[in-house]
C-alpha cells in the first residue's frame, strides 16, 4: 500500500517516501475512527432495539451524528486529575490505550495488497500489540488512586493475560493449516468459494476464538474491568472529557480489530463468498463481514449477564486452555500424520 | 526478613452506587476479591416518618406512608388503615375490601416487576429491566386511573378507598393479567436458564430457615428456606381467606430460589387480581360511617350533618379511641407491620413502623462474608431493598 502510494507521487526521495507512509496511515486511520463512531452508534441501536426501546435518535438523521456530537462534548470538558494520583502515568494511560488500538491496524490486509506493513510476522505483531494493551488499562488502575480503578485494573491484567493464551492457541490450530504468519498469507489460503473458509474446517477453534475476543476486548459477558454493578466502571472510574474519549475509542477500535481478525482468519476475509460476486470491491466484503461480527457483538451484550471474577478465571484457565490445547493436538497431528501440510513455505 | 503486616483492603460500596439500590453505604473489608466483613451504614434517607405521624392528624399522615416503600406504595398505606380500623372499630364494605386487595396485588407485582429485573441487572444482564419497567408502566396508569398519581397515590382510606374504580378499568387490568404472562415468559427465558446467571445466583447469599427467624426476616426472604410463613394465609386480612392462591416457597435459601419465588409470586397475584375482578360486589367503596369517612357530595348539598361532619373530618380530622394495636400485613418484600398508640386524640401518640427491609438489611455482613465483591450487589438484589422504608 505504501509502496503504491510511492509510485503514485513520483517515486523519487525519502521525503515522498514519508509522505507515502503518512498518507497510507492516514488512509487507514480516519476512516477508522469514522468507524468507530459509526459503531458506538451502531451497538447503541442494537442495544436499545432489543430492549424495546428508540436509542439515540435526536442528533441528525435518525440519531447518526450522536456519535461525534458525544466526542464534541467531551473535547470540550475538563479533564479532571484527581488528588492523590500520579498525573504522569495518569495521562498517559488512555494514550497507550488508544495508540495500541490504532498500530495494531497496520497489519489488517483490507484487499490484496491494502495493508500497511504486509508483515511476514503479522499474527504475531497483532498478539504481541494486544499483549500491551493490559498496560494502558493497568495504568490507569493503579495510577488513579482509586480503590475502584486498581480493583478494575487488576482484574483486567489477569483476564486479558489469561485469554490471550487461549487465543494463542486457537491461532496455532489455523497457522498450523495455512502454514504462514502472514496475514495476507492466510486470507489468500481460503481463496474460492464458501466452503473455502476456515471456519468449516476450524469450527470448534472459531468459537473459542470468539469468546476469547469478547474476553479480550472486555465486553460482556466478560466486562468484569469496568463491572458496573460491582466497581461502578472500574479503571476508567476517576477519567473524563478526552482521556475518557480515548479509553472508549480504544475500546471500540479493539472491538472492530478483533472483529476483522476473526473475519480475516476464519471468513475467508476480502473474497466473496461466492467468485460470481467478486465485483464488489473485497473492502466492502470485509466491512460486511467485519459489520456481522460487531452485529453479534452488540447482540451478545444485550442477552448475557456478567461473569463472577473467579468464574471467569476458571473458564479461562481450566476450560479454554486444555480445549484449545487439546484441538492444537488434534489438527496438528493429523495435518502431520495426515500429510495435509502446506508445502509452500 | 521482617513479617509485613498486610492489611486488608477496605472498600466504600456507595454510598452513590449503581447497585447500591438507592443510598446504601457499605464499608466492606475484603482479601482480594473475598468479602471479609460488610458494614452497612443506614440513615441516608432518614426523614423522620414516624416522628412527623405523630404531629399530623390520621389522614393527613396516611401519604407518608407512600413514600416509604415507594415502589409499592399502596401496600404500605394497607397497614396503616388496617390498624387505625381495627383500632376505631371500622367496618370496610366489601367491594372496598375487594379493591384494596386487587391494588395491593398490583403493588406486589410492581414491587417484584422492578426487584426482578434489578436483581438482573445487578449481576449484569441490562435488558430484562427495560422489558420489566414497559410494564410497570402500565401498572402505575392503573394506579393513575384510580387515584390520578403514579406513585404516590394516597387512595386507600381508613374505612375503604377513596374513590371507586373508573367506568372500564376493571376490563383493562383484566385484559392486562391475560397479556402480561408473555411478557413475564420472555423475560424468564433470558434467565433463569442462563448458565451465567444461575452461577452468579445458585448457592449465593445463602441461609436456613432458622437463621431466617433469628434474623427477623419474613416474606420472600423467609420463603425462600421453604418456609411457607404469608400473612395473607397465616392470618388473613380483608379478603384474603375467601380468594384462592398458594404460597410460593423454595427450598435451599440462596439468591436463585428467591429470584424464582418472586417470579411465582407474580404468577399467584395475577390469579389473586384476576379473581379479585371477578368476584368483586357491588356497592361501595368507602364506610358509610361519617364519624369516619367524609359523606357523599350529594349529601352535602342536602343535609346539614353531613356537612358539619365533612367539615369536622377535614379541619380537626377523626379521633381515634385510646389504645394500641399491631397490624402486619404481607407486603411484597415482607411483613410490614404498624404499631399504633392512641391517645383518644386526632393525631397518632405514636406509630412505629416495621419495615421488612430493616431487618433484611442487618443480614448484609451475615449473608456476603466469605462471597466474592461480586456477590455482594447479587445478595443485595435478591434481598430487595428499598430505602424508603429502610431509612424511614
Amino acid at each position: 500500500m505504501v509502496e503504491a502510494l510511492y509510485n503514485l507521487f513520483g517515486g523519487e526521495g525519502q521525503f515522498l517516501y514519508l509522505l507515502a507512509i503518512v498518507a497510507s496511515i492516514l488512509a487507514i486511520v480516519l476512516p477508522l475512527l469514522i468507524g468507530v463512531a459509526f459503531a458506538v452508534y451502531f451497538d447503541r441501536k442494537i442495544w436499545a432495539a432489543v430492549q424495546m426501546r428508540r436509542g439515540p435518535n435526536v442528533v441528525g438523521p435518525f440519531g447518526l451524528l450522536q456519535s461525534f456530537a458525544d466526542g464534541l462534548k467531551l473535547f470540550l470538558k475538563e479533564t479532571i486529575i484527581p488528588a492523590g494520583s500520579n498525573k504522569f502515568i495518569f495521562l498517559m494511560a488512555p494514550m497507550i490505550t488508544f495508540t495500541l488500538a490504532l498500530i495494531s491496524w497496520a497489519v489488517i490486509p483490507f484487499g490484496e495488497g491494502m495493508a500497511i506493513a504486509n508483515l511476514n510476522v503479522g499474527i504475531l505483531y497483532l498478539l504481541a500489540i494486544s499483549s500491551l494493551g493490559v498496560y494502558g488499562i493497568i495504568m490507569s488502575g493503579w495510577a488513579s488512586n482509586s480503590r475502584y480503578a486498581f480493583l478494575g485494573g487488576l482484574r483486567s491484567a489477569a483476564q486479558m493475560v489469561s485469554y490471550e493464551v487461549s487465543i494463542g492457541f486457537v491461532l496455532v490450530c489455523v497457522l498450523v493449516k495455512v502454514g504462514s504468519l502472514n496475514m495476507s498469507d492466510i486470507v489468500m489460503s481460503q481463496e474460492g468459494t464458501i466452503l473455502n473458509w476456515h471456519v468449516w474446517l476450524f469450527f470448534p477453534v472459531f468459537i473459542i476464538f470468539f469468546i476469547s475476543a469478547l474476553a479480550e476486548t472486555n465486553r460482556p459477558p466478560f466486562d468484569l474491568p469496568e463491572a458496573e454493578a460491582e466497581l461502578v466502571a472500574g479503571y476508567q472510574v476517576e477519567y473524563s472529557s478526552m482521556a475518557f474519549a480515548l479509553f472508549f475509542l480504544g475500546e471500540y477500535a479493539n472491538i472492530l480489530l478483533m472483529s476483522t481478525v476473526m473475519a480475516i482468519l476464519f471468513f475467508g476475509g476480502w473474497y466473496a463468498p461466492l467468485p460470481a460476486l467478486d465485483f464488489i470491491p473485497g473492502w466492502i466484503w470485509l466491512l460486511a463481514k467485519t459489520a456481522f461480527f460487531f452485529w453479534t457483538f452488540a447482540m451478545v451484550k444485550a442477552f448475557v449477564p456478567r461473569y463472577r471474577y473467579d468464574q471467569l478465571m476458571r473458564l479461562g484457565w481450566k476450560v479454554f486452555l486444555p480445549l484449545s490445547l487439546f484441538l492444537v493436538v488434534v489438527y496438528a497431528g493429523v495435518m502431520v500424520y495426515g500429510g495435509l501440510l502446506p508445502t509452500n513455505g | 526478613m521482617a513479617e509485613v503486616d498486610i492489611k486488608n483492603y477496605c472498600l466504600n460500596f456507595g454510598p452513590q452506587h449503581p447497585a447500591a439500590h438507592g443510598v446504601l453505604r457499605m464499608v466492606m473489608e475484603l482479601d482480594g476479591e473475598i468479602i471479609e466483613r460488610v458494614d452497612p451504614h443506614i440513615g441516608l434517607l432518614h426523614r423522620g416518618t414516624e416522628k412527623l405521624i405523630e404531629y399530623k392528624q390520621y389522614l393527613q399522615a396516611m401519604p407518608y406512608f407512600d413514600r416509604l416503600d415507594y415502589v409499592a406504595p399502596m401496600n404500605q398505606e394497607h397497614a396503616f388503615v388496617l390498624a387505625i380500623e381495627k383500632l376505631a372499630g371500622i367496618e370496610v364494605p366489601e367491594r372496598g375490601q375487594y379493591i384494596r386487595v386487587l391494588f395491593s396485588e398490583i403493588g406486589r407485582i410492581l414491587n417484584h416487576l422492578l426487584n426482578l429485573t434489578t436483581h438482573a441487572m445487578d449481576v449484569g444482564a441490562l435488558t430484562p429491566i427495560l422489558w420489566g419497567f414497559e410494564e410497570r408502566e402500565i401498572l402505575m396508569e392503573f394506579y393513575e386511573a384510580v387515584s390520578g398519581a403514579r406513585l404516590h397515590a394516597a387512595y386507600f382510606r381508613p374505612g375503604g378507598v377513596h374513590q371507586d374504580m373508573p367506568k372500564g378499568l376493571a376490563e383493562r387490568i383484566y385484559a392486562w393479567t391475560e397479556t402480561f404472562p408473555k411478557v413475564l415468559e420472555d423475560m424468564e427465558a433470558l434467565l433463569i436458564d442462563n448458565r451465567i446467571f444461575k452461577q452468579r445466583n445458585v448457592d449465593i447469599g445463602r441461609f436456613t430457615a432458622e437463621e431466617a427467624l433469628a434474623w427477623g426476616f419474613t416474606g420472600p426472604m423467609l420463603r425462600s428456606t421453604g418456609m411457607a410463613w404469608d400473612i395473607r394465609k397465616a392470618e388473613p386480612y380483608e379478603v384474603y381467606d375467601k380468594l384462592d392462591f398458594q404460597v410460593a416457597i423454595g427450598t435451599s435459601g440462596d439468591c436463585y430460589d428467591r429470584f424464582m419465588l418472586r417470579l411465582a409470586e407474580i404468577r399467584e397475584s395475577l390469579k389473586i387480581m384476576r379473581q379479585c375482578l371477578n368476584d368483586m360486589p357491588g356497592g361501595p367503596v368507602l364506610s358509610m360511617n361519617t364519624k369516619f369517612a367524609p359523606p357523599r357530595r350529594g349529601e352535602m348539598k342536602r343535609s346539614m350533618e353531613a356537612l358539619i361532619h365533612h367539615f369536622k373530618l377535614y379541619t380537626e380530622g377523626f379521633k381515634v379511641p385510646e389504645g394500641e394495636v399491631y397490624v402486619g400485613i404481607e407486603a411484597p418484600k415482607g411483613e410490614f407491620g404498624v404499631y399504633l398508640v392512641s391517645d383518644g386524640t386526632n393525631k397518632p401518640y405514636r406509630c412505629k413502623i416495621r419495615a421488612p427491609g430493616f431487618a433484611h438489611m442487618q443480614a448484609m455482613d451475615f449473608l456476603c462474608r466469605g462471597h466474592m465483591l461480586a456477590d455482594a450487589p447479587a445478595v443485595l438484589g435478591a434481598m430487595d431493598i428499598v430505602f424508603g422504608e429502610v431509612d424511614r
